[in-house]
């Protein structure tokens, strides 16, 4: 006899996990969409989409401590409900960092506009392709997907560094620009957290197919 | 001291039919081994072959070598009575001698074996009640009650301790705690976990999660093979062979 209402249990978790991913996904290219348009029709999509994040995190969290409490899961679903309340965490924090940029935006869209020699919507376009494949890997299972991931986020992370440096001798060589600058260097920062974060997610998914712990650039099997 | 068991090319039979086939286990000393696997995988058929009940089955037959410690069980030389005084067994449902007082239990095993200082016999019974956990809540009544009389969860320690008092190096436990509600079941849990200090413990469970409670080595049978044994914690988070990993996840059995 096979437990069917368990593993009923798991899909359920399973593509509520997928749905907040998929918000989680808007969250980013509204916010994304905000930047590029300056518009704040899109941060104001970004702050109201929040809460459903919020409330996904919540009904996801409790499932999941359903299905420990009574299904008692081994193996291979034991490490998914793992990597699902690890993931959730993180997509509730993609959340955030969604509403951090729209919050930089407005700031940004209330100063005159100014040129300024950072590409954002280039590393918001692989930011989200992180997080869109991470998703993929967990939609299907897909370790080496998720390992495609992983290799992405040294780029992310080497456009922040060269953000950083730019803006800084911006902000030194044009001080008027000051503030718009700063608040660029927080959206590529908040872009960097969410680059982290889906790669957070691809070393869960890692984790939950193969049973390997590859955080921190290792590759541990338990012995 | 508890001792290791070596297990080799291990086969067994219930008339024709070939119920273990070429098992190869080391049981460390000192330690809980859990015996998991679906009914008729030949899990208690293992157990009962390391001190040769399986034979007492008729037209049940072992071939193979088990090494209890120095004993060769199998060896041509072995006495089947001192194989089980070596290694005790307790079963799935308490079984007490109805009619014999709580001591009388305990001693049992200890006339049978030719025991006879009864200064000596106390100690002993006193010891194996205190090792099974139960000497506190039947200290006052060893004479006056029978091992029927004790609840269910009682009869089962008590049956531990009639099995201690013949001073074993090896427990077998089959199913030891189905029969037993989840308190019992617990003290159960927790007296295998203090037993291993002095011996070495097999138990066969059904129970998953009681393997995973108890047994620090867990070994999965499937169709009287030895499918899988390694760490407990391993077998049940990452365990190496799809079979395992289909059984202690519901996908089959």
């Amino acid at each position: 006899m096979t437990r069917s209402r368990f593993h009923h249990g798991l899909d359920e978790l399973k593509e509520k996990l997928l749905r907040m991913g998929g918000l989680a996904e808007q969250a980013i290219d509204r916010a994304n969409e905000a930047y590029r348009t300056r518009d704040s029709k899109f941060c104001q999509m970004v702050f109201s989409g929040e809460a459903a994040i919020n409330d996904a995190e919540r009904d996801i969290d409790e499932l999941a401590l359903d299905l420990l409490a009574m299904q008692q899961p081994m193996a291979v679903d034991l490490r998914f409900i793992l990597a699902v309340l690890k993931i959730n965490a993180d997509l509730e924090r993609v959340g955030d960092q969604a509403v951090n940029i729209a919050q930089r935006v407005l700031d940004l869209i209330s100063e005159p506009e100014i040129q300024l020699p950072v590409d954002i919507p280039r590393m918001a376009d692989s930011v989200s392709t992180m997080v869109q494949r991470s998703l993929e890997a967990f939609l299907d299972g897909k370790a080496e997907v998720a390992e495609a991931v992983l290799q992405m986020d040294g780029v992310v992370d080497r456009m922040k560094d060269e953000a950083f440096v730019v803006l800084v001798q911006k902000m030194h060589d044009e001080p008027a620009c000051t503030r718009q600058a700063l608040n660029v260097l927080l959206v590529s920062r908040a872009l960097e957290r969410i680059a982290d974060h889906a790669t957070n997610i691809a070393e869960d998914v890692i984790f939950w197919v193969r049973g390997a712990d590859v955080r921190h650039g290792g590759a541990h099997f338990r012995e | 001291m508890g001792v290791g068991i070596e297990v080799h090319g291990l086969n067994a039979w219930y008339g024709k039919n070939l119920s273990l086939e070429n098992i190869d286990m080391s049981v460390a000393a000192n330690h809980v081994t859990a015996v998991i696997g679906p009914s008729g995988c030949g899990k208690s058929t293992f157990v009962r072959c390391l001190n040769r009940m399986h034979e007492t089955i008729p037209e049940a037959r072992a071939e193979g070598s088990v090494k209890v410690g120095d004993m060769d069980v199998y060896g041509g030389g072995s006495d089947p009575v001192e194989v089980r005084r070596r290694i005790g067994m307790v079963f799935q449902k308490p079984n007490p001698f109805p009619t014999m007082s709580i001591y009388g239990n305990v001693a049992a095993g200890l006339k049978l074996n030719g025991f006879r200082n009864r200064k000596q016999m106390d100690e002993l019974v006193e010891r194996s009640l205190k090792l099974a956990a139960l000497w506190e809540e039947v200290k006052d009544n060893l004479h006056k009650k029978s091992g029927a009389s004790l609840s269910g969860g009682q009869q089962q320690r008590l049956c531990i301790a009639r099995s201690l008092a013949v001073e074993p190096e090896v427990l077998l436990m089959d199913e030891p705690a189905s029969a037993l509600d989840p308190i019992s079941t617990s003290k159960i849990e927790e007296l295998i976990f203090q037993l291993k200090q002095h011996y070495t413990v097999v138990i066969v469970t059904h129970n998953m999660q009681q393997a995973a409670r108890v047994a620090e080595y867990t070994g999965f049978f499937l169709m009287g093979s030895l499918i899988e044994y390694d760490k407990t914690e391993k077998i049940f988070t990452t365990p190496a062979d799809k079979r395992t990993e289909d059984y202690i996840t519901g996908r089959f059995g």
